[in-house]
């Protein structure tokens, strides 16, 4: 963990050396989220609601999956340029060190620029949590904070995935931008408003809706409160992730250089 | 004139060449596609009386968003170009006997067409497939098709205008980070990219449409669907026409008053 927080202050330190360049990145990372803000807020302004969503509890499921998305990018960002890290032959050197893999990989590479996003996106969470007309009990708070931490290592698997993958292809495939880019978009809104069968593949396949759809009907008192518990079952999904990173290691033949 | 149409030629003919990318942009283009065919669905299904535009239109208008997507996405421009300014590699193309603003609009036109035409037909299809009103419906009068085709060409145009403003401004500004940063970003807001315009408030759709991104996707699609017609539409062409070449002037003569003042060192 000490030797976590050295890398994290080696790539802080890094950015910050280019003031400049650092404060656009944070920015043009900041508009893509105000911009789907503005999507959600003309939406909201003509309807009102949608479905049974007020706007308040739009706003509280998009906050979370946001906040856990860009908590996930900022720290696993390594995961994201794989394919480099492989052409380039950097992973040798990794294989070499006496530390885990996940964990040097995680340490490769980090992205500040996200962190400003993660503060707008949990007022955004705090924002529908006030305006939702939910009551807050103490529960329903340590479940509000076990969605974006679930949340945010379910996004940590799918870069995973995407990662393993550059193993056998080198590249990384524009297709599984459907799983991290896709579910982000779209977790704009509560994912049953896309019908059943987004809200089964959310819950099954790739658990988002295990972190945003089925505790957010407890949290509005429309569920039992075993929903509560779904972020934490929904970490089942990182086991298969795991596996297949394993089996990409496995496969791993150098790139040389 | 031949050196330019022949670069085009070449430079389309090589983009064809990735047809792997062309499949695997197909396949993601109708996963967005169907995703905001499903949200649009959902308000539709909650609020009929409140969307601002027919449901048959609005698919229509994603389904066509989603098949010429790269015809017109202003991302879809080339980093090696703005690269070939800053690091002043530019200095090769100008001992060329052309001119670098027609020979960049060239390459922009064929590697937008070459990336935007193989992915429109697969894509079109599959959207006719679904039932209505959800699918891709040609339900158009042939003049109405001569407009949208008009229409679309200008933004083709437009876009390709917009995108030599932005290599052009490299000149002055050298750092492109900035412009790559901005630009994409308001014309997803205001081109019709985030929600077709009709979505927005009235003072906010005012100046999306006024703007020069309002006369992006947002005018052909929206005349595919019969959103725009009548006197309208020859108001919204004529908007994208003036459009087009006060940017295209303005382009032409950043660069040309940007290579005047370049000083490239050595090398």
């Amino acid at each position: 963990m000490k030797l976590y927080w050295k890398f994290f202050s080696i790539h802080l330190k890094s950015e910050m050396a280019y003031p400049a360049s650092f404060f656009l990145s944070c920015v043009g990372r900041l508009l893509l989220t105000v911009s789907s803000l503005l999507g959600i807020g003309v939406m909201m302004w003509r309807f009102g609601s949608i479905g049974d969503y007020s706007a308040g509890e739009v706003l509280l499921g998009f906050g979370v999956v946001m906040t856990a998305f860009n908590l996930a990018e900022c720290f696993a960002r390594g995961f994201d340029a794989f394919g480099r890290i492989v052409r380039q032959g950097i992973f040798d050197r990794l294989m070499v060190r006496p530390r885990g893999l996940v964990f040097q990989v995680i340490c490769q590479d980090m992205r500040m620029a996200s962190m400003p996003n993660i503060v707008l996106g949990m007022l955004v969470t705090l924002y529908g949590a006030q305006t939702g007309g939910i009551s807050w009990t103490f529960p329903k708070v340590l479940v509000l904070l076990s969605m974006v931490g679930c949340g945010s290592l379910l996004f940590f698997g799918a870069f995973l995935v995407y990662a393993s993958l550059c193993f056998f292809t080198l590249e990384g495939l524009e297709i599984m931008n459907i799983f991290t880019d896709g579910i982000r978009t779209y977790s704009q809104y509560p994912f049953d408003i896309y019908g059943k069968g987004v809200l089964f593949f959310t819950t099954a396949i790739m658990p988002m809706a295990m972190v945003q759809y089925w505790p957010l009907q407890y949290l509005m008192g429309k569920g039992s409160s075993w929903y509560g518990l779904f972020p934490m079952l929904s970490l089942w999904f990182l086991i298969p992730c795991l596996l297949v990173w394993r089996l990409g290691v496995r496969h791993y033949a150098s790139a040389g250089s | 004139m031949k050196q330019y149409t022949s670069f085009f030629r070449i430079r389309f003919l090589a983009g064809l060449q990735y047809r792997a990318a062309a499949f695997a942009g197909v396949f993601t283009q109708l996963f967005w596609g169907l995703m905001e065919l499903m949200m649009f669905r959902a308000f539709y299904l909650f609020a009929p009386e409140k969307l601002p535009m027919d449901m048959q239109a609005l698919c229509s208008y994603v389904w066509i968003q989603q098949g010429t997507l790269s015809i017109w996405n202003l991302w879809g421009w080339e980093p090696a170009l703005f690269q070939a300014v800053q690091t002043g590699e530019v200095a090769y193309e100008l001992t060329r006997p052309t001119d670098l603003y027609a020979m960049w609009s060239a390459r922009g036109f064929a590697t937008r067409l070459s990336r935007g035409l193989p992915r429109l037909i697969p894509i079109l299809i599959v959207g006719s497939l679904l039932p209505a009103p959800y699918g891709f419906r040609l339900t158009i009068s042939f003049p109405t098709f001569c407009a949208f085709l008009f229409s679309m060409a200008l933004t083709l145009w437009l876009c390709v205008s917009i995108c030599l403003v932005c290599y052009s401004l490299t000149f002055y500004l050298t750092d492109y980070r900035g412009i790559i940063t901005f630009v994409p970003a308001l014309c997803e807001i205001f081109s019709g990219d985030l929600l077709p315009l009709p979505f927005f408030p009235p003072v906010l759709r005012r100046i999306a449409e006024l703007s020069p991104f309002g006369s992006l996707q947002n005018v052909p699609l929206r005349i595919f669907g019969g959103n725009i017609a009548g006197a309208q539409l020859f108001g919204a062409v004529g908007l994208q026409l003036f459009w087009c070449l006060t940017v295209t002037v303005l382009g032409y003569s950043l660069m040309h008053r940007g290579l005047r003042r370049t000083v490239i060192a050595g090398g």
